[in-house]
């Protein structure tokens, strides 16, 4: 599974990036949290508020820091 | 501190914020949990000014009419109330924002002929949520679908100038009227700001990878909330906002107590009254560079008013601290030329003066 999160370096971006590594080590999963950083990338997704969480290329969270348990219901429904 | 009664406002939302789509038994407890917090809140602010005067006086034995005395009470009345009223109304517009996403902002802002646009605009501004570290890929997202660049203007400029800490502390510290005047100056200034730059015609000042990389691919599924789901959204911001602008709202009323107990009367009337011409521009000089937050600056300016500081003067020095800010400045030099970022302060900071000028005139 891709795991995007996307955001300029903002200080939100980072917690949500630290919560997503946390929620794949507690599920075990062999999958990297990927940082968009890029405007131009983040754009892409048509996200307008960073942070923002994709899951295989699609956004699932917009504007908003996901907490590690709920990140990891979205991993592993 | 203080900040315990009006909290408890977070936690009933909490709890249900894990039932989901739940059924109606649960909606109707939360219901019940929200009556019973916002009377606990009504009580609370009720009795802050007799616990105040009780403290004051009988606990900590001073005088009202001393410095001393003086200073106490308005921190121990004006600290618990600012913080009360944060609290209430960070909760009420996290539910309304909650209805305002930015993708639907957008869609009611593009396809609009310009003129309704920078009015919908600068009103969208103070309910859409909005943070400047959010402001590059906005400002990207309403190009994109072709709103106009005036009209993405009008609402950077009143997204961050008015918004709902600014105008609690305002309308806790200085009344309605005043929050009122803020509110409707703000937008205007938003309104007319952005139309100008709109007649510019400053399209050339955009970095042109703005206008190339148009035609985002992804677009969001809207997504549907309960009410529960608002209301969670409603304590999250309590937790984010009040959380965070907390110790300022205290340091500042700390400052403004100090001031209020010690300073004395008209001693700001010969520096910022309304004789001095020159204090409108000193004002906004001052206050462009500046950067601090509302919660901090805006308990200091309302005891510089009660010292003989002219309001047309405070206003100015409020808006152009809270609106102009630079490190918003530095995160759209990525999206647009200095010139272009040099045109929109200079013409804001214009609108700030022409606001402090003419408050100062007519009150």
């Amino acid at each position: 599974m891709r795991i995007q999160v996307l955001g300029t370096g903002c200080a939100k971006c980072k917690t949500l990036a630290a919560n997503a590594e946390q929620a794949v080590r507690e599920l075990g999963l062999d999958a990297q949290v990927e940082k968009v950083e890029d405007v131009r990338e983040i754009m892409k997704f048509g996200v307008m508020v960073t942070p923002a969480l994709a899951l295989d290329g699609k956004v699932k969270a917009v504007g908003k820091v996901l907490t590690a348990s709920a990140i990891k219901e979205l991993l592993a429904p | 501190m203080s900040t315990e009664p009006g909290g408890t406002s977070t936690v009933p939302a909490q709890s249900n914020e894990v039932l989901a789509g739940s059924p109606p038994a649960s909606s109707l407890r939360l219901v019940g949990q929200l009556a019973l917090a916002l009377a606990i809140w009504i009580t609370a602010y009720r009795i802050i000014q007799p616990a105040a005067d009780l403290v004051t006086s009988r606990v900590l034995g001073l005088d009202a009419r001393t410095r001393l005395g003086s200073a106490v009470a308005f921190f121990l009345f004006e600290a618990p109330k600012v913080l009360l009223l944060l609290t209430l109304v960070v909760f009420a517009v996290g539910i309304v924002r909650s209805f305002f996403t930015p993708e639907r902002t957008r869609a009611i802002l593009s396809g609009r002929r310009e003129s309704a646009g920078h009015v919908l605009a600068a009103f969208l501004g103070v309910v859409t949520p909005f943070c400047s570290c959010s402001a590059v890929p906005l400002f990207l997202g309403f190009v994109e679908v072709g709103i106009p660049l005036g009209v993405t203007l009008s609402f950077l400029i009143s997204a961050p100038m008015v918004n709902e800490v600014a105008l609690v502390l305002l309308f806790g510290l200085f009344g309605w009227k005043v929050a009122a005047i803020y509110m409707g100056t703000g937008l205007a200034l938003a309104i007319g700001a952005g139309w100008i730059l709109g007649v510019l015609k400053l399209e050339r000042w955009v970095e042109p990878w703005v206008f190339e990389s148009l035609g985002g691919a992804g677009v969001i599924e809207e997504e549907r909330l309960t009410f529960s789901e608002r209301v969670g959204q409603g304590a999250q911001a309590v937790r984010e906002i009040v959380g965070k602008v907390w110790p300022y709202v205290l340091a500042g009323i700390a400052v403004g107590a100090g001031i209020h107990g010690y300073v004395p009367e008209g001693l700001m009337a010969g520096i910022m009254g309304k004789q001095a011409w020159w204090s409108v521009p000193l004002a906004v000089a001052i206050g462009v560079p500046m950067y601090s937050n509302a919660a901090g600056i805006i308990p200091v300016v309302q005891a510089l008013l009660e010292k003989g500081a002219a309001l047309g003067t405070v206003l100015a020095f409020m808006m152009s601290v809270i609106g102009l800010s630079l490190p918003e400045m530095v995160i759209l030099r990525k999206v647009l030329r200095p010139q272009l970022i040099g045109t929109f302060v200079g013409i804001v900071a214009f609108g700030i003066l022409v606001v402090g000028y003419l408050f100062n005139a007519i009150l």
